[in-house]
Formats: C-alpha cells, sequence, structure tokens
C-alpha cells in the first residue's frame, strides 16, 4: 500500500509526535514496506474465525473497591519534570 | 575455583555451607564486571553499595538460620530496565524515561527481595523491549560475549550477556515476541518464557500487555526452574494472573524423558533456516530420541502469518500503552513549547527513539478508523487460527522442539536499518507469544564461527514442568559452553575488544 504524506500525518497526530521532515519520510517508506509485508494475512480466510483477546478465554474478575494503594505523593511527584503545590504543573489549557 | 563461574545454585548451597558469604560473592562479581563491563556493556545502572547492604542483611538472616527453603538466598542476580526497582532507575532504555525511580517495586521485585536475592544493577535492553539486537537502546548497544563484533540479540540483551559474560549469576528479563529465548539462544544461556499469566507483571514497564511476560535467563536449566519458584505466582494486582496447580518446577529436573512424544514441525526447517542452525536442532532433538523420547515430523501451517499478526498486535498495543509517556508524570519535558499539544509532541518525538516511533505510527495506523477491521481484528482472527494449531499439535506430542532463531547472532548495525528483516528474525518465537504458551531455549551447539545456537521447546500452556525436564534432560547430554574470550584474551576477526 502507498502511503502518503497525508496519511504520515494523520496517524502523527494520533500517536502525539511531531515528526521532523526526515523521519515523516522514512516513516512512509517503513510504513508502506511493513504494511505491504502484513498485508500477507489477507491471503487466509478468516470468515467465522471469532477474534480472540485473551488465549485462556479469562473473564472479568471482580473484587471489592477498596483503598488499597500506599498514599506516597512525595515519591511520585519527585519523578515530575514540573511540580506546583503537590501537584503536577502543566502548561497552560484554557486560554 | 572462581566463584563468579558458578551456577546460581552452587553459589547458593555454599553461601548456605557457610563457605563463602553473601558479600564475598557481590564483591567477587563487581570486579569481573569492572574487568568486563566496557567491553559488554550489559548494564545500565550498577547499584554496588546498595547491593552491599542488602548482601549483609541477607547474610545475617541466613545465619540466624532463616531462609532455609531459598536455594538462592544471597545469590547476586540483575533485572532487566523495564522492571520496576524502588528508587533505582527504571529507564527502559530510553530518554523519555531518563531519571526515573520508581516509587514502588514490581511484583518480581518483592519475590525475589523475599527469597533473599541481592540485585547488581539493571540490565540494558532495546528501548521500551523494541528490538531484536539491544541496538535501540538510548545507552548503546551491548556486545556478544562471543565475539564482540555481533549483537547479543534482544530484547533483552543486556541480561543474556551479563549471564553468558559471567557478569551475574542470572538475570530477570521479559519476553513479547522472543525476547528472552532469543537473546539466549544467540549468547549461549538458557531462558524461559513462561506461559500467560504465571508470573505477574505488576511494576513491568508495558510494551504489548496481551504478549508481554516476564522469565528467568541463567547459565543452566536447573537455575531456570529455582528462578521459576521464586517468580512464579498469583498477584491481584495483575489482572491476568493465573494460579497453578503446581510451583514445584525444580522437581521436574529428572533425567528421563522415556516416552515423551515430540514433534517437530516441518515448516519451522525451512526457507530462511540457517543450515548448520538447523543441523544442531536436528541433533537435540535425536539426542531425546536416544534418551527413549518418541519424535515425529508433522506439518503445522500458520507460521509464515505469525509475524504479520504479531506486529499489527504488538503495535497497537504498544501506541496505546505508551500514550502514558507524555512529560507531565515521570521522565524527560522538552524545554521548547508554546502550549500543552507542543508539549506532548515535542517532547514524545526527541525522547522516543525511531524504533518506537515506528511501532507507534504502525499501532496508530491498524487502530484507525477504516482499517481496524482490516487489520487489527484481523490479526485476532489470525491469533486464534494459530492457537488452534497448537491445541491441535498439542493433542499428538508433549512438546514442539524447533529453532529459537533462524541464524546466528549477526553482526553490530546489519539489522538495524531495515526493520522489516530484523522483524522475520522472531519467526520462530512469536506464535509462542500469541498463543500464551511456555517456550524454553537451550544451547545445543556452535556455527562454524564459534557462535552459539539455541533449540527451543515449546509446550501447552502450564506444561513448564515437562519443558524443563526434557530441556534438563537435552542439557545432560550437552558439554558446558562458556564464551572462550571473557578473560581478555583477543577477540575472534581482530576486532579490538
Amino acid at each position: 500500500m502507498a502511503i502518503t504524506d497525508k496519511t504520515i500525518d494523520y496517524v502523527a497526530a494520533l500517536a502525539k509526535l511531531d515528526l521532523t521532515a526526515e523521519e515523516k519520510a522514512r516513516a512512509r517508506e517503513d510504513l508502506g514496506n511493513i504494511i505491504d509485508y502484513v498485508d500477507k494475512m489477507n491471503e487466509l480466510d478468516v470468515t467465522g474465525v471469532e477474534p480472540m483477546s485473551h488465549v485462556l478465554g479469562c473473564s472479568n474478575v471482580f473484587r471489592e473497591d477498596e483503598v488499597t494503594s500506599v498514599p506516597d505523593p512525595e515519591g511520585i511527584l519527585a519523578n515530575a519534570p514540573e511540580t506546583k503545590d503537590g501537584g503536577f504543573k502543566v502548561p497552560r489549557t484554557v486560554v | 575455583m572462581d566463584i563468579t563461574s558458578l551456577s546460581a545454585l552452587e553459589l547458593g548451597s555454599r553461601i548456605k555451607a557457610g563457605d563463602i558469604t553473601s558479600m564475598d560473592a557481590v564483591r567477587a562479581q563487581f570486579e569481573k564486571i569492572k574487568e568486563r563491563e566496557d567491553r559488554y556493556s550489559c548494564y545500565i545502572t550498577l547499584t554496588q553499595e546498595q547491593a552491599l547492604r542488602r548482601a549483609e542483611q541477607v547474610q545475617r538472616r541466613i545465619e540466624a538460620g532463616e531462609l532455609r527453603n531459598q536455594p538462592l538466598a544471597g545469590v547476586p542476580m540483575a533485572l532487566k530496565d523495564n522492571i520496576c526497582t524502588r528508587g533505582v532507575l527504571t529507564s527502559c532504555a530510553s530518554k523519555i524515561l531518563e531519571g526515573f525511580k520508581p516509587p514502588y517495586d514490581a511484583a518480581v521485585t518483592e519475590r525475589l527481595e523475599a527469597a533473599g536475592a541481592v540485585m547488581l544493577g539493571k540490565l540494558n535492553m532495546d528501548e521500551f523491549a523494541m528490538g531484536s539486537t539491544t541496538e535501540t537502546s538510548c545507552y548503546g548497544p551491548v556486545k556478544n560475549p562471543w565475539d564482540t563484533g555481533r549483537v547479543p540479540g534482544g530484547s533483552s540483551g543486556g541480561a543474556a550477556a551479563a549471564a553468558a559474560a559471567e557478569e551475574t549469576w542470572y538475570a530477570i528479563g521479559s519476553d513479547t515476541g522472543g525476547s528472552i529465548r532469543q537473546p539466549s539462544s544467540f549468547c549461549g544461556v538458557t531462558g524461559m518464557k513462561p506461559t500467560y499469566g504465571a508470573v505477574s507483571r505488576y511494576g513491568l514497564i508495558a510494551y504489548a500487555s496481551s504478549l508481554d511476560q516476564i522469565g528467568p535467563i541463567a547459565r543452566n536449566v536447573s537455575d531456570c526452574a529455582a528462578v521459576m519458584e521464586i517468580i512464579a505466582g498469583w498477584d491481584k494486582r495483575d489482572s491476568t494472573s493465573v494460579r497453578l496447580d503446581d510451583y514445584k518446577f525444580t522437581d521436574a529436573l529428572v533425567d528421563d524423558v522415556k516416552g515423551l512424544r515430540i514433534g517437530i514441525p516441518r515448516s519451522y526447517l525451512g526457507e530462511g533456516l540457517d543450515p548448520e542452525v538447523k543441523e544442531a536442532v536436528i541433533g537435540a532433538a535425536k539426542a531425546l530420541e536416544a534418551k527413549g523420547a518418541a519424535v515425529e515430523y508433522f506439518d503445522m501451517g500458520m507460521v509464515d502469518y505469525a509475524i504479520p499478526a504479531y506486529y499489527v498486535i504488538a503495535s497497537a498495543e504498544a501506541s496505546s500503552n505508551l500514550s502514558r509517556f507524555d512529560g507531565v508524570k515521570y521522565g524527560y519535558r522538552t524545554p521548547d513549547f508554546e502550549d500543552l499539544q507542543e508539549m506532548y509532541k515535542k517532547t514524545r518525538d526527541d525522547g522516543f527513539g525511531m524504533e518506537v516511533k515506528r511501532r507507534m505510527l504502525i499501532g496508530a495506523f491498524v487502530l484507525s478508523s477504516g482499517y481496524y477491521d482490516a487489520y487489527y481484528i484481523k490479526a485476532l482472527q489470525v491469533k486464534a487460527l494459530i492457537k488452534k494449531g497448537f491445541d491441535e499439535a498439542f493433542e499428538k506430542y508433549d512438546i514442539i522442539i524447533g529453532p529459537t532463531a533462524p541464524t546466528t547472532a549477526p553482526r553490530l548495525g546489519e539489522n538495524l536499518s531495515d526493520p522489516l528483516k530484523m522483524y522475520l528474525g522472531d519467526i520462530y518465537t512469536v506464535s509462542v507469544n500469541l498463543a500464551g504458551l511456555p517456550g524454553i531455549s537451550v544451547p545445543c551447539g556452535t556455527d562454524s564461527s564459534g557462535l552459539p545456537i539455541g533449540v527451543q521447546m515449546i509446550g501447552q500452556t502450564f506444561s513448564e514442568k515437562t519443558l524443563l525436564r526434557a530441556a534438563y534432560a537435552f542439557e545432560k547430554t550437552m558439554p558446558g559452553m562458556r564464551p572462550p574470550q571473557l578473560d581478555g584474551a583477543a577477540v575472534k576477526g581482530g576486532e579490538q575488544a
């Protein structure tokens, strides 16, 4: 499949990546080759085959909704690039 | 004898017997690490001070008569750098997690600690476990201890190389599409990927959650079985965790395969397989046959469809799992942005390497509207057919034998520029992850360049003990393997060590 610049821009936006022009060109070629290869799956007739997500067929396991995590706000915030007043600091989101 | 060459169980029994202390082991190991690390780059982080303090605590407990039922108490080990360790850098070999010190331990880290393990440090890997050569690490590549001009395999390349280079007694890796078994094969060590659900992934930084599993890499089958006894177990914090009926993996270490039914898929020996690898793998099957196993060749389809299905499913899950790395809660944030969206995009473009970005783009593509059914749903249907093929095979056979990888270790740089070529090297390993099965890679010889070859044994879900028994019986037929230049002799091919 020929991957267009438009497709690359679209999937880069979905993946939240600000690709350089060089990266876009490379991605277009690589993605095209990989998708062509993956298209091999089309040789198979999968009519009526149930898509399998979990191999062991596990279903949901329910439990009581209890607070169990150990509160360690300092340990957690210590990893953040920027913090303010005990919270994560992010750029202004509402203009 | 140099204690760093002992097996983990041998070292454990000497510590128990009072011949050596855990601190002696830590000191001896760090001496070797200092000599060898410049050549192999197995580690991202070394925690020598912490290891010595920890060894002292464990030693006191052993001398007080505690940890009696823990054969590996006091034995040093190392963890792949995608397994969380409280207060110790856990980077996934990615710039985007620079400086990240988890506020908690992974389940396996806790279990190892409870068993008296002593951590030496964190092991190099492909960035976010995406790669088959350990060349995508932002800390630079690991070198294969058998030939430093070659890759160690990946993504647990640091783990396999460290076990082979005697820079740890054993290591813990993770395997999403072969990342324990393939580097074990390339480095001449033994690595096991347990059944999906056998080992808790709580605290494993996720790549593809429906495929990821944690497992041991060691210098022999017995050590792998002993490590499995420590790390396997149900955990309510991993919703895919499964309770096993039997956790006594070391009970399977019996040199007896009489009546074991072994199947070899003809399609695993076809085009693309190096003739020397093929010969060694067939030799392994013959060795088991000579011990009373029944070996049969059979037809198993779907081999050609495993890699396409794997890269669709793994990339889709990766694109979702890696969306959490956004420059807000941990790790790297770009200094250069105007607003929130730009901060996300620039942080992620600077922070992730090319292979990770490539898989996130593939993932975003196959999950996007218009392509979801054609790629993602189709891959899940292919996965169902692959599982069915294995189920049918396991009606006739107890284990399946084949190569771990189609070749021995490639040269550094050989596969890096061509992602598809690298992906094709995973042909024999990815279907095991798609079907959730246990698999083990055991050394079965060397090629004409002196590089190790691994044979892969695959079992039905929860048949770890059958696999360990077969692997143990096979290992008994093989001479021990050790990289020839570990002690600093000249490296083959005139390459500088």
